[in-house]
């Protein structure tokens, strides 16, 4: 059994050598922002100040804010824009049909985009969005000014740039590993071309904060599952022994 | 009719109740046959509690879905966004999802060991071969369950997957487009296809699965559980009081002995729901939080991995494979009328079906053969019982290569699964090609190889430590 068992996980090993994705490696989102009541507001406020424009958090109630320590007022005071009620779900005000002509379709609910751009060779949907936030630049080639290395030819001009400042990528022409007749093109880093309101560690820690709030609106649910988990395994741990000891004690009689 | 009972003079209250319920209804009588004096045999191991654990999970996907079906809305419009209001806005909704999206991969777990069990210890033999049959006719309909109910939450993936299979459908020849017209009732998946999956999912399904349960465990307590040894244990009866020398009632020492396993699978099953409810992208797809989309195909379309070892045989039929099985119909004739030493008239008889099977290869399309693999290597196993010709039951009395030829095909099984969950690849279509010709062969040439090898005696009593 033991030797079919290893036999196998060798067989998968083979396979999976040759499971691989496309574009660049994702930075680590450090996922316990998304306990960190703090980072979790701020990332609220830069939701609805720098998203909200534009996309729609169509699944997610402004007053369930309140889970990450707001109050209604505050809420109502502070982060509804759109003249919505507290308990609507958040809208943006752009018009469809106008947002097909800029970016030339709808953008994204931003409710599950968390969730759905995970990918298991790569990372989490945060580390895609900690990556994806941080990685534009500019690309006189592209019809809004700006290119992303995360998401290549990326419809959405970038939001955050007076946050980040202007940057650029620098790529440079290296022979190709694999053949030597051939150049392949590789990214080497990207150049600051204009300062913006924040220097690097601020402009990521603003964005870790922003990913966080997106990671926790996916599910807000999800810290309360885990401490709801502990308990209920501790539980079941519980009942697994007297289950065990129970069985023992009926079974001593069967010869 | 039974007679009709009266109490004894001075009797309790619940006695009197009983002895009325009873002249009305066989109350008594049915605890006695299927629990406390349902006599299983004492020597069942690990792989006996999948068959309880099944019947969990049934319940847990039957109650967790009664729920469910309060909240959601099979509508293609709002069908996502009352998935994602259970999640969000229904107390407790969170829980009950996470439950019954795990419990359909805890379903596919526990009755695939569930299944294995009854091969390995020969379970489908004689006098249980409709006990077999009824349990198949449930996996089948578990799967037409789940394929149906992963539609409901109409997301990307719900949306393509069932488009693919949809289309598999209209390979079939001549009446395969109207049919698959039929299933989605539109010409595009849509609203009709939801509603009527969402039908399917909830009524009709179940209401056939729990009777075929129905079925299986009536089945199951006429002639009585197999048991790790493959000994019939009512060969052995007590003179005095008739009960089997191996068994015990299966209330008490079964029932605690599950519930002993219930904690331990529930253990497992809380800590995925808990801790990792997508399962890596494997239980809830991360494309599945994509609102459908007809106009975005997704990069790569792929099952949930319950289907996957089925949808890589299905793949693995290629243009070449199909030529391979022309070849093998082929030698299979010459041989049989060669060497099946069959009447003059037979052997013309299956020259003839050769014959007819070759050009039917090579006239339809090698889509059209995916899917009677597909269909076939779970139809096959209908036949497992009249498949196996092996003089002992279980496999503990077989030949240490029947040993290993069972654990290559659980690797295989496996190996396919996993080819199935990834896009195709020049290696893993060869490898799955393989695989699929193993799986067949495996079931094929069951009635000549079961036979082959030298068995071990097996024993009139089973073999048992007490604990």
């Amino acid at each position: 059994m033991k030797k079919l068992i290893l036999g196998l996980l060798a067989c998968l090993s083979i396979f999976s050598a040759h499971a691989s994705s496309e574009g660049p490696a994702w930075d680590k989102f450090d996922a316990k922002r998304v306990t960190d009541m703090a980072a979790l507001q701020n990332g609220a406020k830069m939701f609805v100040n720098y998203c909200l424009n534009c996309h729609n958090a169509a699944f997610m109630r402004y007053n369930r804010l309140r889970d990450i320590g707001l109050t209604e007022e505050q809420i109502k005071a502070n982060l509804v824009f759109t003249g919505a009620k507290v308990g609507d779900v958040m809208k943006s005000a752009i018009d469809p049909k106008e947002a097909k002509e800029w970016f030339g379709g709808l953008p994204p609910d931003l409710t599950l985009i968390a969730r759905s751009r995970a990918d298991g060779a790569k990372g989490s949907g945060a580390d895609y969005l900690y990556t994806y936030l941080r990685t534009y630049y500019r690309d006189e080639t592209k019809a809004t000014g700006w290119n992303n290395l995360a998401f290549p030819n990326v419809g959405m001009p970038h939001v955050l740039w007076e946050l980040q400042g202007q940057q650029r990528a620098v790529y440079a022409d290296e022979k190709d590993p694999h053949d030597a007749a051939k150049t392949v093109h590789v990214f080497k880093g990207f150049e600051q071309i204009t300062p913006g309101k924040m220097s690097q560690a601020e402009y990521n820690l603003a964005v870790a904060d922003l990913v966080a709030f997106l990671q926790w609106m996916g599910e807000p649910n999800q810290t309360n599952r885990w401490r709801l988990g502990v308990w209920v395994l501790l539980f079941l741990g519980v009942f697994t022994v007297i289950a065990w000891r129970l069985n023992a004690s009926f079974w001593k009689d069967i010869k | 009719m039974a007679e009709f009972k009266q109490a004894p003079a001075g009797a309790s209250i619940g006695v009197q109740a009983m002895t009325w319920v009873d002249n009305r209804f066989p109350a008594t009588k049915l605890y006695k046959d299927h629990l406390s004096e349902y006599y299983a045999s004492k020597n069942l191991n690990f792989w006996y509690f999948f068959g309880s654990l099944s019947l969990l999970v049934l319940v847990l996907q039957i109650v967790t879905g009664i729920f469910l079906v309060m909240h959601y809305k099979p509508d293609a419009a709002t069908a996502f966004a009352s998935v994602e209001y259970i999640m969000r806005d229904v107390p407790w909704g969170w829980l009950v999802r996470y439950m019954h999206s795990t419990g359909a991969s805890a379903f596919f777990i526990v009755v695939y060991l569930h299944m294995w069990r009854g091969m390995i210890y020969g379970s489908y033999r004689k006098p249980r071969e409709l006990i077999w049959i009824f349990g198949c006719a449930i996996f089948l309909c578990l799967m037409a369950e789940a394929f149906m109910g992963y539609l409901l939450p109409w997301g990307q993936m719900s949306y393509w997957g069932a488009q693919v299979i949809i289309n598999l459908f209209a390979a079939i020849p001549f009446i395969g487009p109207d049919l698959s017209l039929l299933i989605r009732g539109d010409y595009v998946v849509g609203d009709a296809t939801l509603n009527r999956f969402f039908s399917f999912h909830v009524i009709a399904v179940p209401l056939v699965l729990l009777g075929l349960v129905v079925a299986h465990i009536i089945a199951l307590h006429e002639v009585g559980s197999n048991n790790p040894d493959g000994v019939e244990i009512k060969a052995n009866k007590d003179p005095k009081t008739g009960i089997p020398l191996d068994g015990i009632p299966f209330h008490p020492y079964y029932t605690v002995h599950d519930i002993f396993g219930v904690s331990v699978f529930l253990a497992l099953f809380t800590a995925v729901v808990f801790f990792a409810p997508e399962g890596g992208g494997y239980l809830l797809e991360y494309n599945n939080f994509i609102p459908a989309d007809p106009l975005k195909t997704p990069l790569h379309i792929a099952p949930v991995w319950y289907f996957t070892p089925y949808y890589s045989m299905l793949r693995a039929v290629t243009d070449p494979m199909v030529t391979v099985f022309a070849v093998l119909v082929a030698a299979a004739t010459v041989l049989a009328v060669l060497k099946g030493g069959l009447a003059a008239r037979w052997k013309i008889a299956v020259l003839v079906v050769g014959a007819v099977a070759i050009v039917a290869l090579k006239l339809f399309d090698a889509k059209f053969w995916g899917v009677v693999v597909m269909g076939g290597a779970v139809m096959i196993l209908f036949a497992l019982p009249w498949l196996d010709n092996s003089p002992v039951k279980s496999i503990r009395y077989r030949p240490n290569w029947h040993r290993y030829l069972y654990g290559v095909f659980v690797v295989i099984f496996v190996v396919l699964g996993y080819l199935g969950i990834k896009p195709p690849s020049d290696i893993g279509t060869l490898v799955s090609q393989a695989g699929t010709l193993f799986y067949f062969g495996f079931f094929l040439l069951m009635p000549w190889w079961s036979r082959i090898g030298e068995f071990k005696p097996v024993p009139d009593r089973v073999t048992f430590q007490p604990h």
